[in-house]
């Protein structure tokens, strides 16, 4: 039996502006999950995104963590859209920022740095510069800075959204082979049904004014997943299911 | 790439050099009398014949406008780092900045001369060097400040950088192309200052590269006006490439401004 990791009860957010980004979002995520977060925009998944980091506080509800005191755990990674790299640092330096503000020497944690570059499969470019690299690396230096602290949830804000579709696919199957290797807690906010249904366990599909979640897809598929699972036909229904939900929705 | 970097040198020396040849001939030609334009032969000997106190002068604008750079980087850029760390020190002294530079500096000499006093000249000049050149690195800088990618901002809050890790790891090296375009501009504004402050103070114990225009002027000596020109306009030149290489050096492995494109 899964462990729920995240329990979120009735989660509300409504900006100064009077916006109403969140109504009542109840859900829990299991320890060790992918889910997927899938929605158009303006659906407010980047809003429980944010809230779940701690980079915005929900104007009501209640986010309850697994652990002792039930707070949020300190290391959490976090994965724009754009890369988001600093763009006066080399790949090493970008990756160390996490740790370098943890107030760790960089010889004392060059292995580390090193381990995660290789993971991503950038050994080579630890002395390169943002500017030198293709967006799909400078995504990979990213996810490299994201799990170089070896945090056990990931939170990724449509991080492949600005990539064309044979990088994307490629850095979702490196996902894949990350996640199933590290054990970690994956929420994946994406608006592609596609990348969703590939990726995750679970989709939850949310809808627009206000931002609530519609449905709730699970994607029983077992890993490891590859192209040929693309054609299957449960893969299929699964993208029919969620873009039903969305459908039904937006009312066409 | 080599030829073109030849070329951008060669081509503008060429035009200085057929210029200085038409203005000499021009002068000998029509024998234009030396008061009213000498040419550029009697500028150079009179260059010789006062190379000693025209580089004393030389010095003397040269130390005001350094030091006046000098101080203003450093108030420039601590008060805009005052005004990041506090949005209310901002909304209160960001106004009076403004005032300072847009009073013209011209006509608040006088009274900088009279609070300084005329036995101490040289720091009446710095001071006004100072406020011409302050406001270009205070306002760039706090432009700078605040241009940090929000999204690093938020990673840096994510985990937990403590305030002054902000401010050293993002806001700046995220200020500092706009610090050194504040920087370019303020080294030939404070060039600027110091020559104009001493034409204001026009007394004799300034003994700047302004007053040896404004003695020769009196004097009628025109070659040894444009002498004085010729090493200010040096001087100026100096700061703004000396500005640029720095800059050069510093971004060119990371900002747009300072890389090359192919093609």
């Amino acid at each position: 039996m899964t462990i729920p990791l995240i329990d979120l009860q009735n989660i509300t957010k409504t900006y100064d502006s009077g916006t109403l980004a969140l109504q009542g979002v109840s859900t829990s995520i299991a320890q060790g999950s992918f889910v997927s977060l899938l929605g158009p925009s303006g659906c407010g998944k980047s809003t429980l995104l944010r809230i779940l980091a701690g980079l915005i506080a929900p104007s009501s509800g209640h986010i309850h963590w697994a652990g002792e005191d039930g707070a949020r755990p300190s290391d959490i990674g976090f994965v724009f859209q754009d890369a988001t790299l600093m763009p006066w640092a080399d790949v090493f330096d970008n990756v160390y920022l996490p740790l370098k503000l943890r107030g760790k020497a960089p010889k004392e944690v060059a292995p580390q740095i090193a381990d995660a570059l290789a993971r991503v499969g950038l050994s080579d470019f630890a002395k390169a510069y943002p500017r030198e690299l293709s967006g799909g690396m400078k995504m990979r230096v990213s996810i490299a800075r994201a799990l170089v602290t070896r945090p056990p949830i990931l939170l990724m804000d449509e991080p492949f959204a600005a990539l064309d579709e044979f990088t994307r696919e490629k850095l979702d199957d490196d996902l894949l082979a990350l996640w199933q290797a590290e054990n970690w807690t994956v929420i994946f906010v994406t608006h592609s049904i596609y990348e969703s249904a590939y990726l995750s366990e679970r989709v939850l599909v949310m809808g627009a004014r206000p931002g609530r979640i519609l449905h709730d897809v699970t994607i029983g598929e077992p890993y490891p997943r590859d192209r040929t699972f693309r054609a299957t036909p449960s893969y299929i229904q699964n993208c029919a299911e969620i873009s039903d939900a969305l459908r039904h929705d937006m009312g066409v | 790439m080599e030829d073109s970097r030849l070329l951008r040198i060669f081509i503008p020396a060429l035009v200085g050099i057929g210029f200085l040849l038409l203005w000499e001939f021009l002068v000998r030609f029509y024998g234009i009398a030396e008061f009213v334009l000498p040419a550029p032969s009697g500028i150079a000997v009179s260059l010789v014949d006062n190379f000693g106190s025209l580089m004393a002068s030389l010095w003397v604008t040269l130390s005001i406008t350094l030091t006046a750079f000098f101080l203003a980087v450093v108030g420039g850029v601590g008060l805009a780092i005052l005004f990041s760390q506090s949005r209310l020190i901002e909304m209160a002294l960001f106004p009076y900045a403004v005032i300072l530079q847009v009073t013209p500096v011209v006509a608040i000499a006088p009274l900088i001369l009279i609070w300084v006093g005329f036995d101490r000249v040289h720091l009446a000049l710095l001071i006004l060097a100072w406020i011409v050149a302050f406001f270009p690195i205070l306002s760039n800088t706090t432009l700078g400040l605040r241009s940090a990618d929000h999204n690093l901002r938020d990673l840096f809050r994510l985990y937990g950088a403590s305030r002054w890790q902000v401010l050293s790891e993002l806001l700046l090296p995220s200020a500092l192309p706009y610090i050194l375009a504040g920087m370019k501009i303020s080294g030939g504004l404070a060039l600027i200052g110091a020559v104009v402050a001493e034409f204001v103070a026009g007394s004799g114990t300034s003994t700047g590269l302004a007053w040896r225009i404004i003695e020769a002027g009196n004097r009628l000596e025109i070659p040894k006006m444009f002498a004085a020109l010729l090493l200010l306009s040096t001087l100026g030149i100096v700061i703004f490439f000396g500005l640029s290489w720095i800059e050069h050096r510093l971004l060119h492995r990371w900002h747009e401004s300072a890389l090359k494109r192919e093609g």
